[in-house]
């Protein structure tokens, strides 16, 4: 799943503006992710920040 | 709620749609959905001061800095010195646009368009299959405004455009990615925007210096989004400042996205029209959206004016504003996003050659045109890709 570090987050919208799937929006300080996120990571790659990374679901 | 044009977003674009369109008489809602108007701030805040000019009454409370020119060093370190003020021409502000975006929201508020903060739009209404207005959050509460026309003006993270089916997703290489610090350093030069290029320094992109007032100045850095990794952009920016800028101090961090991709295929839909870096207006070279945004914000005001008591809001009715930003803003960004399609792939050995190819001739009043119609004159050869779109 995509994990945004909300501590380095600087809330930009970068992501938002590349993200394939419109999967995230911006709500001020807030990264939504929301269900239609297929996992493609274009958004991980322009992040300038680096805040926002693909990590592997854990097994329930 | 009902209205006869909604604007999302109040930025440089939106508010200049709003103030034209409720000047001629329509009844205007605004809505932002930030708590506050221009901040925080995503922008290197220079503009061109005739193109401000042109679009408003300055008031000098907006302007951080005037500056005499800019200078542009290639990654050996060679400098070239561009529009130096010689001869009194006007080259450029570095604008607070903390302060310029509130303006020009009340210059809206004051023509009677009503600006509502803490407002996010969540989606269109649809009547009949088509827009008629937006579902919105107003500080946490929901809201319908009715509106036959919708200004989509919500910058790189625009949804209105894809909610009326515009896919306005821009591809890694369309899109510069930025980190900027507000710097305090000595060693500032107060009087000239600096760019510095180099694939190590900024690959497909550039830093720049823009100063900000006394020993003050916006550093930053874009990086094109196909030559980033994450976090790429404030990694090599904090290499630089420390590089060049040792001791400078950091009174402020900025980041944010700049489309770069030239024109879009389509900015409108049926009730919807698309402004500035939601439309992907912005200069695919130097990154700036200030102008065009305002730009097209008058002339989607004007358009939205005429068309709505008409009631011919439908995508082919709107392409009379399709027609009028690509015969104008759409002109530059095209050659633009040509120019920069070649730049962003030349080597440093390339960029240094280019720039010693200027040697010995005065660039000092030329503005980029300017500039890089020399350059293809002096290397005809090499920039042979290019000679069509500059000559």
């Amino acid at each position: 799943m995509l994990s945004v570090n909300r501590y380095k987050c600087g809330y930009c919208g970068a992501c938002v503006g590349v993200c394939p799937a419109a999967a995230l929006e911006l709500v001020e300080t807030w990264i939504e992710v929301n269900d239609d996120c297929t996992k493609c990571g274009r958004c991980t790659k322009i992040c300038p920040l680096g805040a926002l990374e693909l990590v592997k679901e854990a097994q329930t | 709620m009902k209205c006869d044009l909604v604007v999302v977003g109040a930025g440089p674009g939106g508010s200049m749609t709003a103030k034209v369109a409720a000047e001629a008489g329509l009844d205007v809602v605004m809505l932002e959905k930030r708590q506050e108007i221009g901040d925080p701030v995503r922008c290197a805040e220079g503009v061109s001061k005739a193109a401000l000019r042109k679009l408003v009454d300055l008031d000098p409370v907006w302007i951080s800095a005037e500056v005499k020119g800019a200078r542009l060093r290639a990654p050996d370190g060679t400098e070239i010195v561009m529009s130096e003020d010689r001869t009194g021409a006007e080259v450029g502000y570095v604008l607070e646009r903390k302060v310029f975006d509130r303006a020009l929201a009340r210059d809206a508020a004051e023509a009677g368009a009503k600006v509502m903060v803490k407002t996010r739009a969540l989606g269109l209404l649809h009547e009949k299959g088509v827009p008629s207005g937006i579902s919105a959050q107003f500080v946490g509460e929901s809201l319908k405004i009715e509106a036959p026309l919708i200004i989509g003006a919500d910058g790189v993270e625009s949804k209105v455009g894809r909610w009326a089916g515009i896919d306005t997703a821009l591809k890694p290489k369309d899109i510069e990615t930025c980190a900027q610090f507000l710097l305090q350093d000595e060693k500032i030069d107060d009087e000239y925007c600096e760019f510095y290029l180099g694939n190590d320094i900024a690959p497909g992109g550039y830093v720049w210096s823009f100063p900000k007032g006394e020993k003050l100045a916006n550093v930053g850095i874009g990086v094109l989004g196909s030559k980033a990794n994450s976090g790429t952009p404030i990694r090599l920016l904090r290499e630089f400042v420390a590089k060049n800028f040792p001791d400078g101090k950091i009174l402020e961090m900025m980041v944010g996205g700049v489309p770069v991709s030239g024109p879009i295929e389509t900015t409108t839909a049926d009730g919807v029209i698309l402004v500035g870096d939601a439309a992907r207006q912005s200069d695919p070279i130097t990154g700036g959206g200030i102008i065009n945004a305002m730009r097209a914000g008058v002339m989607a005001g004007e358009i939205a004016a005429d068309q709505v008591p008409k009631g011919e809001v439908d995508k082919e009715s709107l392409q009379i504003y399709e027609k009028r930003w690509r015969e104008t803003i759409g002109k530059q960004i095209t050659r633009n996003f040509a120019v920069k399609e070649f730049f962003v792939d030349l080597t440093d050995d390339d960029l240094n050659h280019l720039t010693h190819s200027l040697n010995g001739i005065n660039v000092a009043e030329l503005d980029l045109r300017g500039l890089l119609k020399v350059l293809v004159r002096q290397n005809p050869k090499h920039l042979l890709k290019l000679r069509h779109l500059i000559v």
